[in-house]
């Protein structure tokens, strides 16, 4: 029917909402395992297997901080050497020019920092940060996702995703209430 | 694990009273007069700082009690013990965590931003103590027309790049720390600055199961790799005087031992910033005895360490049988600073072993009074170390005696109250305790799975 196809297309998707951080997890387990993909699950704390949950085992966030460091650690010890045996070398009683020894604390320093700038930058790389707008915003009830409330967002853009049918399921499992997200 | 005593959260919260309580401590109408007071004490010290920075830039350094011999005075002192007092934030985030002690969680935030502030504090030193500070560039490996670079194989170039990298990696972990937090204030506010201020700066944050778990794998990286950090800046700050040939100064115990102090006066520093913080803002549930318990435990510890460290130079003088060595330990003992030597030992390895009692510990007021004593004792230890060993060196025709100007007080008393400053500042504008990581310790308890 057209209001039902018109409707499909104007909501971003359903989003539950609970109380408990077992149900929530609970509720996320029976929606992967309905089919479900196109998923979300916030939670004002991170709780344990809700990734996993949603079919996300690990993320690249530690080749990410490994590549930095590396990168970090090259760009010290190269520096170092350049400057101190090539392009400014200070002859102090013919010692050798590639005091690699005292290059150590530099190199080191610069591949915590590549580290960490890695770790801080590329988590919220790919995670899509900073990302001021987000359809789950336009729901009143999402404030309290950032106190003690847990939600399960279904997108529209789901292959299983019925206005009908996902709002039964997920009135299934037992949330406070089930809400439409505006786009 | 059954413990024991008090426990790390009192009961009876719940997720929504742990955010409340802490989050209406930053969003309300009444700021409480107290803060007001503390921040007017802290800015007139700061205007203390302004004055006597712009004496210095424009008279020099003379106006300092630096002379020669003695060309380190206060500067690098207060460089030092305000560096040392950061490491104890990193400590409680970093390397607590990475333990698995669950009694960080209502500590570290505000340990987080001492760190912070503690190192703002000690990084103005080297920039105002240099001679002619319009070249501070200089140190850095940047071209220039004139074709100079820094000599990569000096301490104070190493300082250079170790304290730069803690600062931001200092304000990298308490920034990302901070992100869900202030998107439960984004959440709560409702004022439009507080809003779009939050709003900006929590990113977007909406706490998907996704981000955090990238965001949990990011901090415990960020841990692993702050904890080699803190112990390496400060042992590159010790070399600025251990690869020095100075009687006093020359001795391998230095990186050690001014670790451990570090964290000694650290500790002392985050209980006198937590003992009024939970009295005034009601946070007794949250900073509970046993965390006052601990960290009472670890300053006695770190303290024992920084005792043994004093012993061993004593024996380090005599055992090496080099006169200048043995000079150098009986002129600290005995010399014309000797008060200071003694008024060292007092507060630093006396005064704090009354923490070996239960009952000491558990007295919040003598904790605090413990604690000022360590920070006292910690700032004259530095003191000893860098005077007493340039005042009187390997020739007597090039001895001399020091003391500090009042434009010496003044700059460290400015560095004090900026540091005040910028504390009251955090605890009135962000959550002073982390709400997120609070509740993931409760949802724990709940579950028994608390330490």
């Amino acid at each position: 029917m057209v209001e039902v196809e018109t409707m499909k297309k104007n909501i971003f998707g359903l989003v539950a909402e609970f109380d408990n951080p077992d149900r929530l997890l609970e509720a996320t387990r029976r929606a992967h395992e309905a089919g479900y993909r196109k998923i979300d699950a916030t939670s004002p704390y991170p709780v344990e297997g809700l990734a996993e949950a949603l079919g996300f085992p690990r993320n690249r966030v530690s080749l990410v901080v490994l590549l930095g460091g590396i990168l970090g650690g090259l760009t010290g010890y190269i520096m170092q050497y350049f400057i101190a045996a090539v392009y400014y070398p200070i002859n102090s009683g013919g010692r050798p020019l590639n005091s690699w020894p005292a290059f150590i604390v530099i190199t080191f320093e610069l591949t915590i920092l590549g580290a960490a700038l890695a770790a801080v930058l590329g988590m919220l790389a790919l995670n899509g940060l900073p990302m001021p707008y987000h359809p789950l915003f336009n729901v009143p009830a999402f404030q309290l996702a950032s106190r003690d409330r847990f939600f399960l967002v279904v997108e529209a853009g789901d292959p299983r995703f019925d206005q009908v049918t996902t709002r039964q399921f997920l009135l299934s499992l037992n949330p406070r209430e089930v809400l439409d997200v505006a786009r | 694990m059954i413990h024991q005593g008090p426990p790390v959260l009192a009961p009876g919260h719940t997720f929504a009273t742990i955010t409340d309580k802490i989050a209406s401590i930053v969003q309300t109408r009444h700021t409480p007069l107290g803060w007001f007071a503390g921040l007017a004490v802290g800015a007139t010290l700061v205007g203390v700082l302004l004055l006597s920075v712009a004496y210095l830039f424009f008279k020099g350094v003379g106006i300092w009690g630096i002379n020669i011999p003695v060309a380190w005075g206060f500067a690098i002192v207060n460089f030092v013990w305000w560096i040392g007092i950061g490491h104890a934030g990193t400590l409680i985030s970093a390397i607590l965590l990475l333990l698995n002690q669950s009694w960080r969680t209502s500590i570290n935030r505000f340990a987080e931003a001492m760190t912070l502030f503690a190192v703002m504090c000690a990084g103005l030193f080297p920039l105002l103590h240099m001679g002619r500070p319009w070249f501070f560039y200089w140190m850095g490996p940047l071209p220039n027309t004139l074709g100079l670079q820094p000599q990569f194989r000096s301490p104070l170039v190493w300082d250079v790049f170790a304290v730069s990298t803690y600062a931001t990696v200092s304000f990298l972990f308490w920034y990302v720390g901070l992100i869900p937090d202030l998107a439960t204030l984004r959440d709560r506010a409702q004022g439009k600055v507080g809003q779009i201020l939050y709003g900006v700066f929590s990113l977007g944050w909406r706490g998907s199961a996704r981000h955090w778990s990238r965001y949990e794998t990011a901090y415990l990286l960020l841990a692993g790799l702050a904890t080699p950090l803190v112990l390496s800046v400060h042992t590159v700050v010790s070399f600025d005087f251990a690869t020095s040939i100075m009687p006093g100064w020359h001795s391998t115990i230095f990186p050690p031992y001014f670790v451990a102090g570090a964290i000694y006066s650290g500790f002392a520093m985050v209980l006198v910033i937590a003992i009024p913080l939970r009295k005034y803002y009601g946070l007794e549930d949250f900073i509970t005895e046993r965390h006052l318990d601990n960290m009472s435990k670890v300053m006695l510890a770190t303290g024992l360490i920084v005792a043994y460290g004093y012993l061993m130079e004593i024996f380090f003088a005599w055992y090496s049988g080099n006169h200048f060595e043995r000079f150098m330990i009986s002129n600290r003992i005995f010399g014309p600073y000797g008060y200071a030597y003694w008024a060292l030992i007092l507060f630093n390895i006396l005064i704090p072993q009354a923490l070996w009692s239960k009952r000491v510990r558990h007295r919040v007021g003598l904790v605090f009074l413990i604690s000022l004593a360590v920070l006292l004792g910690m700032w004259l230890e530095r003191y000893v170390i860098v005077i007493t060993s340039l005042h009187r060196d390997f020739l007597p025709s090039s001895w001399g005696m020091y003391s500090a100007t009042i434009w010496d007080y003044a700059t460290f008393a400015g560095t004090i109250g900026l540091f005040v400053t910028l504390m009251f500042l955090f605890i009135r504008f962000l959550p002073m305790i982390s709400i997120a990581e609070m509740r993931t310790l409760l949802a724990e308890t709940q579950r028994g799975k608390g330490h």
